[in-house]
């Protein structure tokens, strides 16, 4: 496939939300309303110079931005590249996630909505919604998977005290797929005054595209930074693991048009890929229907979604946003994935020789940097998309 | 004239359409569910390929699908299970389901499967209408099956005459927005039927969600031609017992019979 043809769909998809066969809105007439009043009106809010600058005063001041690009020079010289990181972690919240839930929650503002909800698989974006909802004094209800709810549970009370009510969701696999159910459900229920955050790529037109030009502030910042430290703007590898995967949108949106960039999206493998106990949804999936859009999707020959696994909360999701499915598809993207137990690898390791705990989410992006054989004179940019508080139980465990 | 609309012929007021999951509440109940629901005064059926992440429905039907599910069924069973339902069963009989299992079976295939086992019409709720305008929607017709759009309160005048001249059968009135098996304000849910009723529209109406008694069943038929009962239905069924027995008392009780 010739790449510049493609080009342009990968930063803007169809009118009705397609990247090449992915994307579109595959929604109940129930929600038809809301869809389209937030399709018709998002890039017009989005562009208004009145919203612009509340998101990049709050981006700046309450969010901290912008991260900085960090020099990792004793990673580097073991990788034998030159490693950045880009430093989400250091986001108010801990993660790369309340990029989109500022934009959102001014967004929902001008809808006049009343009441947020979201669904969170490791917390950080319940977090991150909850943070926002404080701020703008809205009513906020997070839907949580109950077995998302036991393996983060600071990021619960941390929600709680931000005076968000946290639902389990008892259905399925209990994690972050059947939390996105019912907070779908929980929309239809009462769509008028209620806008939806979603926490990443996915879900129905106009979302992916919307929480993707939120994220895309990462690759923004990143090409300025690399310019000022390199005379380059231009690495040549982004790596960022892949939930949804808006932390891997964000760090690869600005570099999509520019293909000497490889834009590296790190799955997580659980077990391993063919262990059945995995969430690589490039590897082990085919086209489907989820959460309102076409995309890869890990099912069975009958059509029915598969419950993932996967050791971080973040990842442990049967799906990819439609953008990367593209990606994957027209081979833009090169998609690895790294196991369970080589991601807790990768987080003791980094926490040792670069004094920073990543999110384990996070960590399976480092995982895969030594099979990469990268050359002394590549630029690499990992997108550190979180801290690693959340997971201190999950670490104790392997100390 | 296709089944359904014969049905409306004979039939303008209190026409009762019942939900049941395939495959529930065990694998290979659905055949007697369905003659029970013909026996006892339902005048469609809608017969509910179970999915394992279903978007529009509440707890109840979200349940009897896992179930059902863990039975067994997938459409390629259910198929085999009605392949002979025109035999005993001749009230019109719609599949309703969700895009994706449909997808990986073949939707072209599909179609043509129903046709042949002779099902009368779809109620596909996560294929919107640009989807069907797109590409599904002439498969859908190719293979003269009726495809039912669902509408609600807040879907606009011109759509709903829109989604109305694409609908075949009925159209398919959502009591209010919400997944199924939550109950409605029937004052708020009249006013909306009312207006409905006044638009003129090619088909007739027929309410679903939140039906679940005579009293709501009375009060939705009261400005339209009939209503569907998902939920109710289910509940029963969960409770286990003989299928004909349960049947026959919940649609007696609903009917007034
Ligand atoms: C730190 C961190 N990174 C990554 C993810 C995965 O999400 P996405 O793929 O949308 O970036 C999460 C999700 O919870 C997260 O908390």
């Amino acid at each position: 496939m010739n790449l510049f043809n493609v080009d342009e769909n990968y930063q803007n998809p169809t009118m009705e939300g397609y990247y090449g066969d992915f994307g579109g809105a595959y929604i109940p007439e129930m929600l038809y309303g809301n869809v389209e009043t937030l399709k018709t009106q998002y890039l017009q809010i989005m562009q208004d110079p009145i919203f612009q600058a509340e998101f990049q005063y709050l981006l700046k001041d309450y969010v901290g931005r912008p991260t900085p690009l960090f020099l990792a020079e004793r990673l580097s010289k073991e990788i034998g590249a030159t490693i950045y990181l880009k430093r989400e972690d250091l986001c108010h919240t801990g993660a790369h996630k309340i990029n989109n839930t500022v934009g959102q929650i001014i967004l929902a503002q001008r809808l006049g909505k009343k009441k947020i909800i979201a669904e969170t698989g490791a917390g950080q974006h319940g977090v991150a919604t909850a943070t926002v909802c404080a701020l703008k004094g809205m009513e906020c209800v997070i839907y949580m998977g109950e077995k998302d709810i036991e393996r983060q549970a600071p990021n619960v009370a941390r929600m709680k005290m931000l005076g968000a009510t946290v639902i389990p969701a008892k259905s399925g696999s209990k994690t972050l797929k059947d939390a996105t159910n019912e907070a779908i459900r929980a929309w239809i229920n009462e769509p008028n005054e209620t806008h939806y955050i979603i926490g990443s790529v996915v879900g129905p037109h106009p979302y992916p595209d919307m929480v993707a030009r939120f994220q895309s502030v990462i690759s923004e910042e990143i090409r300025k930074q690399l310019k000022e430290k390199t005379g380059n703007e231009l690495p040549t590898h982004v790596v960022a693991c892949v939930g949804g995967g808006s932390n891997a949108a964000g760090a690869f949106y600005h570099f999509l048009n520019e293909p000497s960039v490889n834009l590296v999206a790190v799955e997580a493998a659980g077990h391993g890929v063919n262990s059945g106990l995995s969430a690589a949804t490039t590897q082990l999936g085919t086209p489907g229907i989820l959460h309102g859009s076409k995309s890869i999707v890990m099912q069975t020959s009958d059509g029915q979604v598969v419950e993932p696994h996967s050791i971080s909360a973040g990842l442990d999701y049967p799906g990819i946003g439609p953008l990367h499915a593209f990606l994957y598809e027209s081979k833009r993207g090169i998609f690895l994935s790294a196991t369970d137990e080589e991601a807790l690898e990768s987080a003791f390791h980094l926490s040792k020789i670069e004094g920073i705990i990543p999110a384990l989410e996070t960590a399976h992006a480092f995982s895969v940097l030594p099979k990469m054989n990268l050359k002394a004179s590549d630029v690499v940019v990992v997108c550190l998309s979180g801290r690693g508080d959340k997971d201190l139980a999950t670490y104790m465990e392997h100390l | 004239m296709s089944k359904l609309e014969l049905v409306f012929k004979e039939k303008s007021k209190r026409v009762l359409n019942v939900y049941c999951t395939a495959g529930y509440p065990s694998l290979d109940s659905t055949m007697k569910v369905m003659g029970s629901l013909q026996k006892n005064g339902a005048d469609i059926i809608e017969l509910g390929m179970p999915y394992s992440d279903p978007l529009a429905d509440g707890e109840v039907i979200q349940v009897s699908s896992i179930k059902a599910l863990a039975n067994g069924m997938n459409i390629a069973v259910l198929f085999d299970q009605i392949k002979d339902m025109r035999k005993s069963i001749s009230i019109p009989v719609i599949l309703m389901g969700y895009m994706n299992p449909i997808l990986q079976y073949g939707f072209e295939n599909f179609c043509k499967k129903a046709k042949e086992v002779g099902v009368d019409g779809l109620i596909l709720p996560d294929l919107p209408l640009f989807e069907f305008e797109q590409s599904y929607g002439k498969i859908i017709t190719e293979n003269n099956l009726d495809f039912i759009f669902l509408v609600t309160p807040e879907t606009p005048v011109d759509r709903i005459k829109k989604l109305d001249s694409l609908s075949n059968g009925f159209l398919y009135a959502v009591s209010s927005s919400a997944t199924t098996g939550k109950d409605k304000d029937f004052n708020v849910v009249a006013q909306y039927l009312q207006k409905l009723q006044a638009m003129q529209l090619k088909n007739p109406i027929l309410v679903g969600f939140g039906i679940k008694d005579k009293a709501t069943f009375d009060a939705a038929t009261l400005h339209t031609q009939g209503a569907i009962i998902g939920s109710a239905y289910i509940q029963q069924l969960t409770k286990g017992g003989d299928i004909e027995t349960t049947t026959s008392q919940f649609l007696n009780s609903v009917l007034g019979a």
